[in-house]
């Protein structure tokens, strides 16, 4: 592995137990100025999406020196088959996915985090919660196996032997693993942690609330002290409206589908 | 020994296994109820110091941690746990730098934040430190020390000429990451 992929984990890694806000739009990668605006305004690490597929607007992501790249089934697919060789760039990426294949092919091409898909813009945490239960009981599996069944494992997931064999021995992906999508409340928030998730990204399940700052402070905390229930209990009071639901059953475009 | 890992935010399972390594025994520190515990010395881990400061803060830990550094605790910091100890924050035009409340300011240092630049800024080198050659250090968006503000601060290693990690009294810091080479 090389010096930068390592660097780029080892970011992730920083990243973990916190809340990773997102503020960009749909469709396509943001207005570089307003990146550039953010990067100003604050201290924290700033990471933008790109679409998936799109090497252009990565390499304009990695000329403006973002921290993080989030190759995102968020905004319209550049490539309905194809994801970006991540490998071939210095920035970090990080991508979704539903279950462990799915992380493994992201992390061969050289994501170094992974998040959950989720099912974006609907305050519904069904989706995350189905996709880590996957990720985390395929990780089991994959410990149980004696060694000389790697091989056949490997192929069903369709997943890099090598990255197989790193969760045989060690139990976890290589990168960090985060919840993505849907994720609306403190107890979401808890939940997702409970299943294995190493801290959340949150979007329109703060920014379409009543009280988007006092929300986002109340995730944060929830996310450090997810295992304590009378603080969660204290920290879900008076929150103000929650963003409308949308069960994910009824949108008419599955954005986990992007992407496999 | 007993280690007490501040775990609000960011990389205290590396920085938890760090000190296992060095057979202490290790626990986490998320709420007040935590520092009832014994504790022989205090890990600040690497993360993000403006969301760790907002959490002491926020958890009521701010203070008594305050209070028990300025006791005289051993205190082990990497990166964010360094800017969270540093006297001064070399930072100007950041809206938090100059807010007290948000920062121990206990460690006579000046440290400026993402010093080295953004993420593609974040390097690995080798260097001596603390009287050992060819030590790993790994940096990650780190901040640098700009200015040692007390005689009575030593200088444990250098990069381009600039303190990377000093010890203080009780405190030792770091702008980079030795819990991270530990394991690699």
């Amino acid at each position: 592995m090389s010096d930068r992929q390592e660097l780029n984990r080892n970011l992730a890694q920083m990243l973990k137990g916190g809340v990773i806000m997102d503020v960009g739009g749909v469709s396509r990668m943001s207005d570089p100025a307003m990146i550039k605006g953010i990067q100003n305004a604050v201290s924290i690490p700033v990471m933008a999406k790109c679409r998936i597929g799109h090497i252009a607007e990565a390499r304009i992501l990695e000329a403006i020196e973002i921290d993080y790249i989030d190759e995102s089934e968020v905004l319209s697919p550049a490539d309905d088959v194809r994801h970006i060789d991540k490998t071939k760039f210095n920035v970090p990426f990080v991508c979704g996915a539903r279950d462990l294949g799915e992380a493994l092919r992201r992390i061969g091409e050289g994501a170094t985090m992974i998040r959950t898909k989720g099912e974006p813009g609907t305050g519904d945490v069904v989706q995350a919660v189905r996709h880590m239960r996957k990720m985390q009981s395929e990780i089991r599996k994959i410990v149980s196996l004696r060694e000389d069944e790697l091989y056949e494992a490997a192929k069903e997931l369709a997943a890099p032997l090598d990255l197989v064999k790193y969760v045989h021995e060690n139990g976890k992906l290589p990168v960090v693993n985060f919840a993505a999508g849907g994720v609306a409340t403190p107890a979401d928030a808890a939940l997702m942690m409970e299943l294995g998730a190493e801290g959340v990204f949150v979007g329109s399940g703060i920014f379409k609330s009543g009280d988007p700052a006092k929300r986002a402070a109340a995730i944060v905390q929830a996310v450090t002290n997810w295992q304590d229930s009378k603080l969660l209990a204290k920290l879900s009071e008076n929150l103000g409206p929650a963003m409308v639901g949308i069960n994910a059953d009824e949108i008419e475009t599955i954005m986990e589908e992007r992407g496999k | 020994m007993q280690v007490g890992v501040l775990a609000v935010q960011g990389a205290f399972a590396e920085m938890e296994a760090y000190w296992r390594e060095e057979g202490a025994d290790v626990f986490e520190i998320r709420q007040l109820a935590d520092l009832g515990r014994p504790m022989d010395l205090l890990a600040l881990p690497g993360g993000e110091s403006t969301v760790q400061g907002k959490l002491l803060n926020d958890l009521g830990l701010f203070d008594p941690i305050k209070k028990l550094i300025l006791g005289g605790l051993p205190v082990f910091a990497t990166c964010a746990g360094l800017i969270l100890l540093a006297e001064k924050i070399d930072d100007p035009g950041r809206r938090d730098a100059t807010r007290p409340e948000k920062w121990f300011g206990v460690l006579p240092v000046a440290v400026k934040r993402n010093a080295y630049g953004r993420q593609l800024g974040s390097f690995t080198t080798r260097g001596d430190f603390d009287g050992k050659h060819d030590f790993p250090m790994t940096f990650i968006r780190a901040p640098a020390i700009t200015d040692v503000l007390s005689d009575e601060v030593k200088v444990l290693s250098t990069f381009g000429g600039k303190p990377t990690s000093v010890r203080w009294r009780n405190i030792t810091a770091f702008t980079w990451h030795p819990e991270l080479n530990a394991t690699a």
